[in-house]
């Protein structure tokens, strides 16, 4: 790779249609803003909701030039689900990390019985790189609202990610709805000390 | 002070800094957030107009009053406004016109790939790409200057990752702009014979003076670097030429119609090879080889699919083979929503194996499996004629075994007059209208059949059953497509009935009315026969229970919005309310 986008840190986030992921890409380019950093995010709307399967692809460093993470150099997958965090695996870079939620949803195919959801998916995943398995969906629940799940899994990335405190939480006020901020910070505290 | 936006929101901020005046569109992906944003300024005066041609004629209306107007669509949008925008390219403006495209390569939610570059070059008007959202926050304004300056409609193009990629954007503030008021002008504005025959010398002047603008254009730049290499790009592709070639020389081309020929023969002698980077066809790398200059193109980059990083580094280098797991994992394409009212007349059209001519819209997800239940999509409108000429081809016989299908939103923007065509040429029609009270793909823009204007105020509601009526539709029903039997009685109905029938199944789109309470299903009861599964609801899957040698159908709970659709379809009345509905 060149060494002018050396320092670039790719993040690869991915799910399924209407399960916030763009919202939390909002939140993390927001947040890597504030920290100073050259910022670039891209995702695809339309058909890409509807319950199917979204990426949306997030780049902060010194100088971003693509708006795309070139496959095999992306420094993270957040992943909202497991069949998309394997589906995605593949933009990882050697040393990078999934952090995926413990969740596993079937699509139309599965569900009507023409395909199997992966067996053994999570050594799947764990043969693509490091990979920290989260029960963000239950813990949501427990909280009381599952929309929470984005912000918590963004909360798990947040000890890798060298942000201070303040980026992520003026992050999340300027982005979510005033009387759900309590709770998405609540929930980002979880994600961190899990 | 910088601000992170999305091409789209760039363009919005642009028009208004600029002193845009009248805004329109009709949504379509990548574009709608466009004048979605707009629409936020109070003092650009927005709207959703029906359809793209009636958009660029109204910002044309307000061009000719001479204020500043922008029109915004998708690609394929621009094929329904090429009337008036190849006359526009003649008469020129008053105000500044800014219309804009945004192309989709990789048909992330489209029909085609069609390059819109080709729009400038085929209706003589400049072209101007963007090349991520602060540039396309400036061109936009750009767009308005070289327009009132030349005398030209200007066209901005944007593709999906301009119009749905976020970066760094340096706000300004608003710049006034006057009304210059309405002056009568004929020979600019009545393009008739006599009058377009001189118009069109002036175009040619014109492009001659705007070519030479093209010469001086800041944004057309040279980036000095390796002598061996030189690049010619524009758009995004100017991003990944950058990561895959940092060290090369380039010549980033931002005005790309008309070209500034002296720049590229002067980049051309400064460097030792040249290649074109750019994605879709080979627009720049002809016009360059025309030039009598010798570059590389699209005999390596595909002309097929978006370019990336990576496809571009793959044309030129050797890769290490994609890790992509393709094939081991099930795909998971968009399907129709938990409760969604189209659901139940795709089962019916399954049922009756009926064939369906389609259109585009949610609805088309109704062609997949299992519901299987569209037969055609071609362009906004389609439906309605398509169903028509197979009539006309095959006989009245085959058109009692024929429904046209097509959204409100779609009716309103290009179904009317196909509908008017039928009832004229003594057509047997069954003209399907799914009502969902919203231009829903999108995002949920309003239109005619909703009464909302773009700006949230209230405007005057058309139901799509008065215009039928007003064709001269005689048998028309409106039915609730939730009600399984209700929607096939009508069908059959108007299957049997001699001319021309309307249906209009009319339920709010589930995303946007409250959940109701939802159904589970009874293991006891449930026997494994899997009749819910044909409905292709993702609430609804099988399990395999210990000790029970079928597997069982369950509901999701947390997916279920209680449209009770399932529950028509059981048998053994196995599917039933939660406990919830206790409560």
């Amino acid at each position: 790779m060149p060494k002018k986008i050396a320092n670039t840190t790719n993040i690869v986030i991915c799910g399924v249609g209407g399960q916030g992921i763009i919202l939390a890409s909002d939140v993390l380019c927001q947040a890597a803003f504030l920290e100073g950093f050259d910022v670039k995010k891209s995702e695809v709307h339309g058909m890409a909701q509807r319950g199917g399967s979204v990426i949306t692809h997030v780049r902060f460093g010194k100088k971003i030039y693509s708006p795309l993470i070139e496959e095999g150099t992306s420094d993270f997958v957040l992943a909202f689900e497991k069949l998309e965090a394997l589906r995605y695996a593949h933009y990882l870079k050697k040393s990078g990390r999934i952090i995926v939620d413990n969740r596993e949803i079937s699509p139309m195919s599965v569900l009507v019985g023409q395909a199997d959801y992966p067996a053994n998916i999570d050594r799947e995943l764990e043969k693509s790189g490091k990979t920290d398995f989260v029960d963000a969906t239950t813990v949501a629940v427990e909280l009381g609202n599952m929309r929470v799940v984005n912000i918590l899994l963004l909360g798990v990335l947040s000890k890798y990610l060298d942000f201070k405190r303040e980026s992520w939480e003026e992050s999340v006020r300027k982005n979510i709805k005033e009387k759900f901020v309590e709770l998405n910070i609540t929930a980002f505290n979880k994600g961190q000390t899990s | 002070m910088k601000s992170l936006l999305s091409g789209n929101e760039a363009v919005a901020r642009g028009a208004w800094e600029a002193g845009c005046i009248v805004a329109t569109a009709y949504p379509g992906t990548p574009s709608t957030e466009i004048l979605e944003n707009i629409s936020k300024y109070p003092e650009i005066n927005s709207e959703w107009s029906v359809n793209e041609k009636v958009a660029l004629e109204v910002a044309a209306g307000a061009s000719f009053a001479g204020a500043r107007a922008l029109v915004a669509m998708k690609h394929v949008g621009l094929n329904v406004a090429a009337d008036p925008f190849f006359t526009m390219g003649y008469s020129g403006v008053t105000g500044g016109l800014v219309i804009v495209s945004a192309d989709d390569p990789g048909m992330w939610s489209s029909q085609n790939e069609q390059d819109n570059r080709h729009y400038g070059r085929h209706a003589k008007v400049p072209v101007l790409e963007p090349a991520d959202s602060n540039e396309a926050k400036i061109f936009t304004r750009i767009g308005f200057e070289i327009s009132e300056k030349y005398d030209t409609p200007v066209l901005l193009r944007l593709t999906t990752r301009i119009c749905h990629s976020s970066c760094l954007v340096d706000l300004g503030q608003r710049k006034e702009t006057d009304i210059k008021g309405y002056v009568k002008d004929m020979k600019k504005r009545l393009v008739l014979p006599a009058h377009a025959r001189v118009l069109h010398t002036i175009v040619e002047e014109r492009l001659k003076k705007i070519a030479a603008y093209s010469e001086l254009f800041r944004y057309n730049k040279i980036e000095r670097g390796d002598k061996t290499l030189g690049i010619i790009t524009s758009g995004v592709s100017y991003q990944y030429a950058k990561e895959v070639f940092p060290d090369a020389s380039f010549l980033k081309l931002s005005l790309t119609y008309p070209l500034p020929e002296k720049s590229i023969r002067k980049f051309a002698k400064q460097v030792r090879r040249i290649i074109v980077v750019e994605e879709g066809d080979p627009i720049l790398e002809t016009e360059i080889k025309a030039m009598g200059i010798r570059v590389t193109g699209k005999e390596k980059i595909p002309l097929c699919g978006e370019l990336t990083t990576r496809v571009l580094r793959d044309s030129f280098f050797k890769v290490r083979k994609s890790r992509k797991k393709e094939g081991r994992i099930p795909p998971r394409p968009p399907v129709l929503c938990p409760g969604c009212p189209h659901r139940g007349f795709f089962y019916i059209v399954n049922k009756l194996k009926l064939v369906a001519t389609g259109d585009i819209g949610c609805y088309t997800l109704g062609a997949l499996p299992p519901l299987n239940a569209m037969d055609t999509c071609v362009c906004m409108g389609a439906s309605v004629t398509n169903a028509q000429g197979l009539e006309k081809a095959l006989g009245k016989d085959f058109s009692k075994k024929l429904v046209a299908v097509l959204g409100d939103s779609t009716f309103f923007h290009s179904g009317i007059t196909g509908l008017v065509n039928a009832v004229y040429n003594k057509g047997n029609l069954n003209l399907i209208i799914l009502d969902n009270f919203t231009t829903a793909m999108t995002g949920h823009q309003p239109h005619p059949g909703t009464g909302k204007l773009a700006r949230g105020e209230q405007g005057k509601r058309i139901p799509p059953e008065e215009i039928a009526r007003g064709c001269g539709v005689e048998l028309v029903r409106v039915v609730n497509p939730n009600d399984l039997k209700a929607t096939e009685e009508a069908i059959k109905e108007a299957l049997a009935y001699d001319g021309v029938a309307v249906l209009i199944f009319r339920r709010p789109c589930a995303l946007l009315v409250k959940p109701r309470t939802p159904y589970r299903i009874d293991p006891e009861l449930c026997n494994g026969c899997r009749l819910c599964l044909h409905i292709g609801c993702p609430a609804i899957s099988l399990i395999s229970p210990r000790g029970r040698e079928k597997p069982l159908a369950v509901v999701d709970e947390a997916l279920c919005v209680g449209c009770g659709l399932c529950v028509q379809l059981c048998q053994r009345d196995a599917i039933v309310l939660t406990e919830k509905s206790d409560a």
